[in-house]
């Protein structure tokens, strides 16, 4: 099990958040999900300038194995997608916390999404493994 | 925990993905199901299939105990080794299981069943036996590796036993050859060339490490469910099941109609359904734009009642997503799948979509 990268905050749906400078929050699924998918092929990105509500569908991560929803982390206007995905979904595998992320949000509530710190989430996965 | 293939540890050590499969614990993937499913289509890939059931059919009555048995004619079988795929029906004309029979002599055949079926089938086989002179043998002890791909045969010649390699690379498709306790068949699930090799399980793990050190690829039961939807086979409970008539999952073909008074299990019923021309249809799907068609998608055709996808999937040697499904009666050639709430436009296309590396399907 790889390390979890320390600046990144989590969720109990595997998908990671970390948060810009200019306040907007970048959004991707973890490498324990893009495992448990298998190979990726095929990204359904959302529509730029999209407000999506906290717990909503926001993306679709389809693999050889299965469709899997990407549920927004925090309620948001979607500022940029990652187009690189819609030819090569499979980077998502390659590089779940970099080149993999899928959406970035503005946030337009405060503090409105729960999230775990690396710490919790280490604790959730090593639960699931046990 | 499910029972475990005489090869499992090898699946372990080599890092595979676990999952259970009718009841069997198997290797999903070893990593990439992307690259294994690529590397038969263009070297040499083997899959553990142990958890199939080898059923032998010996006695005087052999013969005319499988003509009744099955759907599909082993009397058409003449030259020792060949192979028929067949259906094995209920009375209503449903699928009990699909197989591959090879006939070894006047008094043996081979049968190779689903693994997820294999109780049901035993049960069902012996149940027909009657008063005919056959003896249904199950071979638990043997184990079974399916090793599949344009280089297959010659990578793996030098691991048949010396005396019978001539033979076994001689193989026309379709037929297999007694090796000693081994049998060696040029058969498989993939759309590619290959062999099938049935060995005592005891010695399943020299060959699969010998494989494996030829160059030969592992590959899981993921990629090798998206090879046999590219080539277009059928997969049992999934495709057809014992509700579902061939004629109605594309497997026409594997009918034996002639003679007319050979009077197999599921014959009246069948013939009942060949009469009917608004019988649903099996075809081929190819979705037109970016997404993945999946099983039990809704298919909509216009002024016609939905069909259904059997197996849908993303095809890696297409780049695109294809699948098959059971549709209405009625002539069109496109139609729209509702994937998540869509309505995608799909073109009805020829099954297979994939053979010998080839696609067949126009993109």
């Amino acid at each position: 099990m790889s390390e979890l990268p320390g600046d990144l905050e989590y969720t109990n749906d595997h998908e990671w958040l970390r948060k810009e400078e200019d306040g907007s929050v970048t959004i991707g699924i973890t490498d324990h999900a893009q495992t448990s998918l298998g190979d990726l092929v095929y990204v359904e990105l959302p529509e730029l300038d999209v407000d999506v509500e906290v717990g909503g569908e926001m993306a679709v991560v389809e693999s050889v194995k299965a469709a899997s929803d990407v549920y927004a982390p925090v309620s948001g206007n979607v500022v940029a997608v990652n187009e690189a995905l819609s030819d090569d979904p499979e980077k998502i595998n390659a590089d779940p916390y970099g080149d993999g992320w899928i959406v970035r949000l503005q946030p337009t509530a405060d503090g409105d999404g729960e999230t775990m710190t690396p710490d919790e989430y280490q604790a959730l996965l090593d639960e699931l493994e046990s | 925990m499910g029972e475990k293939t005489p090869l499992y540890q090898q699946h372990v050590d080599a890092g595979a993905r676990i999952v259970d499969f009718g009841g069997w614990d198997m290797p999903l993937h070893y990593g990439s199901q992307l690259d294994e499913h690529n590397v038969v289509r263009s070297a040499a890939g083997m899959f553990d299939v142990s958890h199939m059931t080898v059923v032998d059919v010996t006695g005087a009555d052999a013969c005319t105990f499988l003509q009744t048995l099955l759907a599909n004619d082993v009397a058409r079988l003449k030259q020792a080794g060949k192979a028929l795929y067949s259906c094995m029906l209920n009375p209503k004309g449903g699928v009990v299981d699909d197989l591959i029979v090879y006939f070894l002599d006047d008094n043996r055949y081979r049968l190779i069943v689903n693994a997820a079926t294999r109780e049901k089938d035993i049960t069902w086989i012996s149940g027909q036996v009657g008063s005919a002179d056959v003896t249904i043998n199950e071979r638990a002890e043997l184990a079974m590796i399916a090793i599949q791909g344009p280089e297959a045969r010659n990578i793996a010649a030098a691991l048949i036993p010396a005396e019978y390699r001539d033979a076994a690379l001689a193989l026309k498709p379709f037929f297999g050859l007694e090796a000693g306790d081994w049998f060696v068949a040029r058969t498989g699930y993939t759309g590619e060339d290959g062999w099938e090799v049935v060995i005592p399980s005891v010695a399943a793990a020299a060959l699969w490490d010998n494989c494996i050190a030829a160059g030969i690829k592992p590959c899981g039961l993921g990629a090798r469910d998206t090879l046999r939807l590219e080539a277009g086979m059928n997969l049992y409970g999934t495709d057809m099941d014992d509700a579902t008539s061939p004629l109605e999952a594309g497997l026409g073909w594997t009918i034996a109609w002639e003679p007319a008074d050979r009077d197999f299990v599921g014959r009246t019923a069948l013939e009942k359904v060949r009469a009917n021309t608004e019988r649903q249809k099996f075809v081929g799907l190819l979705l037109e734009s970016k997404g993945v068609l999946r099983n039990h998608q809704r298919v909509v055709v216009d002024g016609l009642a939905d069909g259904e996808i059997t197996s849908g999937g993303f095809s890696p040697t297409m780049q695109r997503s294809v699948a098959m499904a059971r549709m209405p009666a009625g002539d069109y050639s496109h139609a729209q799948v509702d994937v998540r709430g869509r309505l995608l436009d799909v073109r009805v296309v020829k099954i297979p979509f994939v053979r010998n590396g080839q696609v067949l399907t126009e993109i």
